[in-house]
């Protein structure tokens, strides 16, 4: 029963938080100074992602082979202008194989 | 040209809510695991709809930590999806109870997509896209996990653990091509995280790294100031709804 509690709990708090920025009033995003930090938090926020789920495991850093030579199979395709669904091919395929080979 | 881009952001959108979406399986072998039944897992992976804080919560659950602070640090991590909501409000363009349906699907992967696109069509375009393909695919592929997915194997095998990162990363790849003012809030970010990460409990690094974005906030207005405070010629008339 209390993880019960927890699930919906967890599930309110989550969904209270999403709908909190998108009530925020609109005169506050007018000022250009909220308006340059919304722009640049999803760049923030998205890359420190990245950067975690690349070299973290939980709170241990590790250099994951395959992991991060899909991540440079993924900027491999960036660069030569791949579509989107072809970079995470590359990076899946890359990562798999390598783990495959026993590497 | 609108319609191209707007299939375009559809096909992104598509795209990181199947392959992202896919990951479902790993939270719902892991919180059966933990301890959850299927019933558990599954309406978890409904209501708060939100991996990073799915997993801290069955992490608490897996541990026998208590479920109160556990509940509380699952909510925190859902911050960033507050911020999120900042920047897209005025591109979604959602009003009253819509705003309501529409929060549920304000998370990382929707944001990503949205703000990938250029132009406010194909920017809502793409955060649909996303949102109904990811919201469909993350409760499936839960229930698939919490049914016994550890007879798939390890979801890594699969390079799984990779699809998430690659997809983050190709999304902002644009913008970080563009401009050199994100290009050293996304070094600045990435740094924080890191660093933090050994410190802090798992995801408030990434929350973090919002200092990031304030830190370009200041950069920016810092020069446009400093001549006397022109008031009534703001240099930043930031892009108004360029996605």
């Amino acid at each position: 029963m209390t993880t019960w509690i927890a699930v919906i709990a967890t599930g309110l708090g989550c969904y209270a938080l999403k709908l909190a920025g998108l009530v925020v009033p609109q005169r506050v995003l007018d000022d250009p100074r909220v308006r340059r930090f919304s722009e640049l938090v999803p760049v923030a926020l998205l890359t420190a992602l990245v950067a975690v789920q690349a070299l973290a495991n939980g709170r241990a850093l590790e250099l994951n082979g395959p992991r991060l030579a899909g991540l440079a199979a993924a900027v491999l395709a960036l660069l030569f202008r791949a579509p989107f669904l072809v970079v995470l091919l590359a990076a899946a395929f890359v990562t798999a194989g390598l783990r495959l080979l026993g590497l | 040209m609108d319609s191209t881009m707007t299939r375009s952001a559809v096909r992104d959108g598509l795209g990181v809510g199947l392959a992202v979406g896919l990951s479902g399986v790993a939270f719902g072998a892991a919180a059966v695991a933990a301890g959850l039944d299927m019933a558990q897992a599954c309406a978890l992976s409904l209501v708060a709809f939100s991996g990073a804080s799915q997993f801290a919560l069955i992490g608490v659950v897996a541990g026998g930590g208590n479920l109160i602070a556990g509940a509380v640090g699952a909510v925190l991590l859902g911050g960033r999806n507050a911020l999120y909501g900042l920047r897209l409000a005025e591109t979604l363009g959602v009003r009253g109870w819509r705003r309501l349906a529409t929060a549920h699907v304000v998370i990382d992967e929707t944001t990503a997509v949205a703000t990938a696109q250029s132009g406010p069509r194909a920017a809502r375009a793409g955060f649909w896209a996303t949102a109904i393909s990811i919201f469909t695919v993350w409760n499936l592929t839960t229930l698939v996990g919490a049914l016994g997915a550890s007879r798939l194997g390890d979801p890594d095998t699969y390079g799984l653990d990779v699809v998430g990162p690659a997809a983050f990363f190709a999304l902002l790849w644009p913008r970080l091509r563009q401009g050199a003012p994100e290009r050293r809030v996304a070094v600045l970010a990435a740094i924080v995280a890191v660093g933090a990460t050994p410190l802090l409990p798992p995801g408030i690094p990434v929350m973090l790294a919002a200092v990031a974005a304030l830190a370009g906030t200041v950069g920016r207005r810092t020069r446009p100031r400093d001549p006397g405070e022109p008031p009534a010629e703001p240099a930043l008339t930031a892009p108004q709804d360029h996605a």
